[in-house]
């Protein structure tokens, strides 16, 4: 890959593992009975096995891998909640992750949790009254705001939290399968967003399983395959070599 | 590139490790920014919580008076507790006790669990995650207005004077907020270490009530030895209801002692809370 001086780096992962000792039940899978890495239950996971690149002011970087691959893992600790076992991350700001977790106050409703993410975010009460109608704009929610956002269906919650998320130009974004629930319209809109924060120097992580969504949208793409970072480059290339694989 | 050249990148354009936490004056300064975050969400939070309720917002009131009409039955009817306090009338005795202890447990209660009950406001936005302690005791305050006035309107009803005195209450109260908050920042982040710990909040907050006096005078049981008294009487949240005491109700003493150890404890645990909190910044919402 071409290095010029002259790209600043905003993520720098340098030679990462992240490892989880968890509580394992049941009976063990016969490939991983292995005595000696049992005791009393636990089982100890390597999730992430010494992955090393730079991310760049205006990229868009997709990353694709199987199931359980440690995709996941990767973008949350790059955003600080999963802290690194060996090596570290290093960034330019607070990268921001955006997940498909729950709702962010279940009974309060759609406008009302709006309201609070933005001013979480950092926006002045002068703001908020423009700032909420925009995002709420954004989510294509109107005739759903005044509900409690428990009454939200899973991709109407991953809009509304989505469009919070980016109400505000993140430096660095990580979006991990949002944009899987939403619709098609949505995911257009999204995706134009995405493209437009790249172009305002911001770098933005996809994970995703739809390799058409990460063709559209990415510069450059990470393959992980259990843990391993296996390919880096090119969209096309990495993509094709990717599906080639699973053929 | 080798391993190594990636963390020269790193250093050489200034970028700084994921994770790490703020410096505590840029900290303080992006709280102070996003105060309205935490005015709001205690709001909606208090709205939140009344919704389902018929009576709504009066339950923050119906509730104390509820548990001062039970303690008032069993520990002045029958256990005929009033003989401890003296020459001070044991209504307003009891209902300030009651009231005071009720502003502390809420804000020790609810602090606990303030960031392991915002876990996916937490895990999705990033701001200073000391807003959520902080709001949980706005929370509390917003509450505590109702009841600082029906616990007045109780007080004359049973036939305490209005003097200069009950402006007291204003510094008092405002001396326990901080104290308070500084509580609350300690339980939110001790809950989030040991989860266990809310298991133990109740228990705390039984023993506090039954040893700072609620329902009866410390001194009547604690005289004969003047060595627990003094440590009994170094409890802040005793303190804070003494004083309290001493303002509405005649006959209620004010030692000293009160005001001093209650603003220490303000101090000490509003400054200490705050960087015990800060500490841990970059732990909050990881699992």
């Amino acid at each position: 890959m071409i290095e010029p001086a002259s790209r600043i780096p905003t993520v720098v992962v340098e030679d990462l593992h992240v490892k989880y000792r968890v509580f394992a039940s049941g009976k063990p899978a016969r490939r991983n009975k292995q005595p000696a890495a049992r005791t009393r239950g636990m089982r100890h996971v390597h999730a992430i096995k010494g992955i090393s690149f730079a991310a760049y002011e205006g990229e868009s970087i997709g990353v694709i891998g199987h199931n359980g691959s440690g995709k996941s893992t990767l973008l949350r600790t790059i955003a600080g909640l999963t802290p690194a076992t060996e090596g570290s991350v290093f960034a330019s700001s607070q990268p921001a992750l955006l997940g498909v977790n729950a709702a962010l106050l279940p009974n309060l409703s759609g406008e009302k949790n709006v309201r609070l993410g933005a001013l979480a975010l950092g926006f002045s009460n002068a703001e908020l009254e423009e700032k909420t109608d925009e995002i709420i704009d954004f989510s294509g929610l109107e005739e759903f705001r005044d509900l409690p956002m428990r009454t939200y269906s899973s991709g109407m919650a991953a809009r509304l939290r989505f469009s919070i998320a980016i109400a505000k130009s993140q430096q660095i974004l990580l979006v991990d399968e949002a944009l899987a629930v939403g619709d098609r319209a949505f995911r257009k809109r999204s995706e134009q967003r995405i493209r437009d924060m790249r172009k305002e120097a911001g770098t933005v992580f996809l994970v995703s399983h739809s390799i058409g969504s990460i063709l559209d949208t990415c510069t450059r793409v990470l393959w992980i395959d259990h843990g391993n970072l296996l390919m880096d480059g090119d969209p096309k290339e990495v993509c094709k070599a990717y599906t080639d694989s699973t053929k | 590139m080798e391993n190594s050249d990636y963390g020269e990148l790193a250093l050489s354009h200034g970028l700084s490790r994921v994770g790490s936490r703020p410096p505590l004056g840029a900290y303080i300064k992006e709280t102070w920014k996003r105060r309205a975050f935490a005015l709001t969400l205690a709001r909606y939070r208090i709205e939140a919580a009344n919704q389902q309720n018929r009576l709504g917002l009066a339950w923050v009131v119906i509730r104390p008076l509820l548990n001062a009409l039970v303690y008032g039955v069993i520990f002045g009817v029958v256990l005929k507790q009033q003989e401890s306090v003296g020459a001070v009338n044991y209504i307003p005795f009891l209902i300030v006790g009651v009231f005071i202890f009720e502003y502390f447990s809420d804000a020790f209660s609810d602090g606990s669990k303030a960031i392991t009950s915002n876990e996916a406001l937490v895990k999705s936005l990033s701001f200073p995650r000391i807003l959520l302690p902080i709001s949980t005791v706005l929370q509390a305050i917003y509450e505590l207005v109702p009841m600082v006035l029906v616990m007045f309107v109780i007080v004359l009803i049973s036939g305490e004077p209005i003097t200069w005195a009950w402006f007291l209450v204003i510094p008092i109260l405002i001396l326990m907020t901080f104290f308070n908050a500084g509580v609350a920042f300690i339980a939110a982040r001790i809950t989030v270490h040991f989860r266990d710990f809310r298991q133990i909040v109740p228990f705390i907050t039984r023993l506090f009530f039954y040893s700072t006096g609620v329902f009866f005078a410390l001194d009547a049981y604690l005289a004969p030895y003047p060595d627990v008294l003094f440590v009994a009487r170094l409890n802040p949240v005793h303190d804070f209801i003494a004083l309290v005491r001493g303002a509405l109700i005649e006959n209620a003493v004010i030692l000293p002692l009160y005001w001093i150890v209650t603003a220490i404890a303000a101090v000490v645990f509003f400054v200490g809370g705050f960087i015990y909190f800060w500490r841990a910044e970059e732990q909050y919402g990881r699992d």
